[in-house]
């Protein structure tokens, strides 16, 4: 398997010389596949949007080494490498959902008529094909943060990343958005690094679930989840789903059981 | 889905239609109350109360105007003098000389406003492209809004036989644009400024993402979020500016603009006491043009970029 992104012996510190200092990572490793989808979950604090946030390079590591495809996080910005979902849909509020989808297109420099075809084929993957010309005012929640994830793949990136996009959706809303995910990216074989709060939607949704512990921040252990690519509605409720609930939130709580774990 | 959108949208068409004319309708009834009011006060409520003689003063303080043709001119009075000859013999009317002055004042007004939100706006960018610039400059930026125009205007004017830049020269009126715009850039720099900083950091991480340089995010990001922020500073940008023209003129005694011409009107207080209200209503007609005017260009861009509702 050829590596999307390599995190090797990364260490990230804020305010460093000052009172202020915060030790964010100490010493963090993690190795993504090429079309995986690898969650990372944690309390508060341990690390895992700012470990996000230097795979993207809106931050940069105070040492160690990051790749993305094989580049530099810089040169795979540049590039526009990876789209980005935030917890928060951010549309712009000015600009129609088609627009908004446009947007990174725009900046690319694309001709309008192509920009406008791959919306449109954009609206298409996220089932919302009829509301290109709509203001995000007029759509739901769930609906905003779908255009949300168009708008990051609408440069067919080969890497989504994602922080907490579905924190701010009800429970149905948020099963059915996971569900839709899965089948994006299923369709557009991409890469997907996901921060989040939930164990059932980390167990859920990935290969490999990444666990993070605060102060500083570090990987605590790695669950490989192992479920059926396929999964269904049936999926949450069988019994392999629920054992490796249970197992991530034991390695949550620190005192991991060996099965599924994964030493590095 | 399609019907619901449409319905809503004629039905905002209504609700702004009639938005539009309700202010107007009460701007009249205010005006001709204000205008009943002054003239049953000299023609009855002053009269019965005995202010010719001296029954509106109060423990030695006199509390209520005379109700006299000196003091308060007729309403009626007022209305005629717009008609009557600038002077006896005269072949200009008043109505003309003022309208041409309430020209004159409007263009400077609008000179000094669109000064003013060229250095605002240009002032918000720099101030927000760089922290320490916003930090250094807008403690000045508040003291300079604490200068009495006053004292500034008289100070302006020196310059004039000092300044000449390509042929240009420095001459009264650029005064009181400058003072004009002196006193409306300071709203446009605030709402610019803090229209510029309210994208969201996940907004501007999304555009960091995208590696937008910091134009892009400031033209495709900041500005359009800033639009709402700057409507109401071009209110007060443009009350600023009319007020900073009016004063300038009269303090650098710029004699063809409606402010001035209220100063020479009331000179001839005693012989034609209803002649300096025509002025004033010069100005009030020139503060009206130009909170009409922002108001088209808010309905203009509030069409184009749809306001947020929740979702």
């Amino acid at each position: 398997m050829t590596l999307a992104v390599e995190v090797i012996d990364v260490h990230k510190v804020f305010n460093a010389g000052h009172s202020q200092r915060v030790e964010a990572l100490a010493a963090v490793d993690v190795m993504v596949g090429e079309g995986e989808f690898v969650s990372l979950i944690g309390p508060s604090g341990c690390g895992k949007s700012t470990l996000l946030r230097l795979v993207a390079d809106l931050l940069e590591p105070t040492a160690g080494r990051i790749a993305v495809n094989g580049k530099t996080p810089r040169q795979a910005r540049l590039d526009q490498d990876y789209g980005m979902a935030f917890q928060q849909a951010g549309l712009f509020d000015w600009r129609t959902v088609a627009k908004n989808i446009e947007l990174p297109l725009e900046l690319k420099g694309w001709d309008k008529a192509k920009r406008r075809d791959r919306a449109l084929e954009m609206l298409e993957l996220v089932k919302l094909p009829d509301r290109a010309d709509a203001m995000p005012w007029q759509l739901s929640g769930g609906q905003q943060q779908r255009i949300a994830i168009a708008r990051a793949l609408a440069s067919h990136p080969s890497l989504l990343l994602m922080d907490e996009p579905f924190g701010a959706l009800d429970e149905m809303t948020r099963e059915h958005m996971q569900a839709e995910l899965l089948r994006i990216c299923a369709a557009t074989k991409t890469t997907v690094i996901f921060v989040t709060h939930s164990i059932p939607e980390a167990v859920y949704l990935s290969d490999r679930v990444v666990v993070m512990s605060a102060g500083p921040g570090r990987i605590t252990s790695i669950v490989s989840v192992g479920l059926d690519r396929s999964r269904d509605e049936g999926t949450r409720e069988a019994k392999q789903f629920y054992d490796k609930i249970t197992e991530v939130r034991e390695a949550l709580r620190g005192n991991p059981v060996g099965a599924g774990r994964d030493d590095r | 889905m399609n019907k619901q959108v449409v319905n809503k949208q004629v039905v905002n068409k209504q609700v702004v239609k009639s938005r539009s004319l309700r202010p107007l309708v009460f701007g009249v009834l205010a005006l001709a109350l204000l205008l009943a009011a002054w003239e049953s006060y000299r023609n009855w409520i002053g009269p019965w109360l005995g202010t010719e003689r001296n029954v509106g003063t109060v423990f030695g303080f006199k509390l209520l105007p005379r109700a006299n043709d000196l003091a308060m001119p007729s309403v009626f009075d007022m209305a005629r003098e717009f008609g009557e000859p600038q002077t006896r013999g005269s072949a200009t009317s008043v109505v003309e000389v003022v309208a041409e002055a309430t020209l004159n004042s409007l263009l400077l007004a609008l000179a000094a406003l669109a000064v003013g939100v060229l250095v605002g706006i240009s002032a918000a960018i720099v101030m927000t492209r760089f922290d320490f610039v916003r930090r250094g400059l807008m403690p000045w930026l508040v003291i300079s809004q604490t200068i009495p125009l006053i004292a500034l205007a008289p100070l302006t004017v020196t310059w004039g036989g000092q300044i000449s830049i390509l042929g240009f020269e420095w001459e009264k009126w650029t005064s009181a644009v400058v003072l004009g715009a002196f006193l409306s850039f300071f709203p446009i720099a605030v709402g610019a400024l803090r229209g510029f900083s309210s994208p969201t950091s996940e907004s501007l991480e999304l555009m960091d993402s995208y590696a937008a340089s910091w134009w892009s995010t400031w033209r495709k990001l900041r500005l359009p979020a800033a639009l709402a922020y700057l409507t109401p500073a071009m209110r007060l940008a443009a009350s600023a500016a009319v007020f900073g023209v009016i004063v300038s003129e009269i303090t650098v005694g710029l004699t063809d603009g409606v402010g001035f011409l209220i100063l020479s009107y009331l000179q001839e207080g005693t012989s034609r006491p209803a002649k300096v209200y025509t002025a004033i209503a010069g100005t009030v007609v020139l503060g009206l043009a130009m909170a009409s005017l922002i108001s088209l260009g808010d309905r203009y861009f509030a069409r184009h970029l749809p306001k947020e509702t929740t979702a």
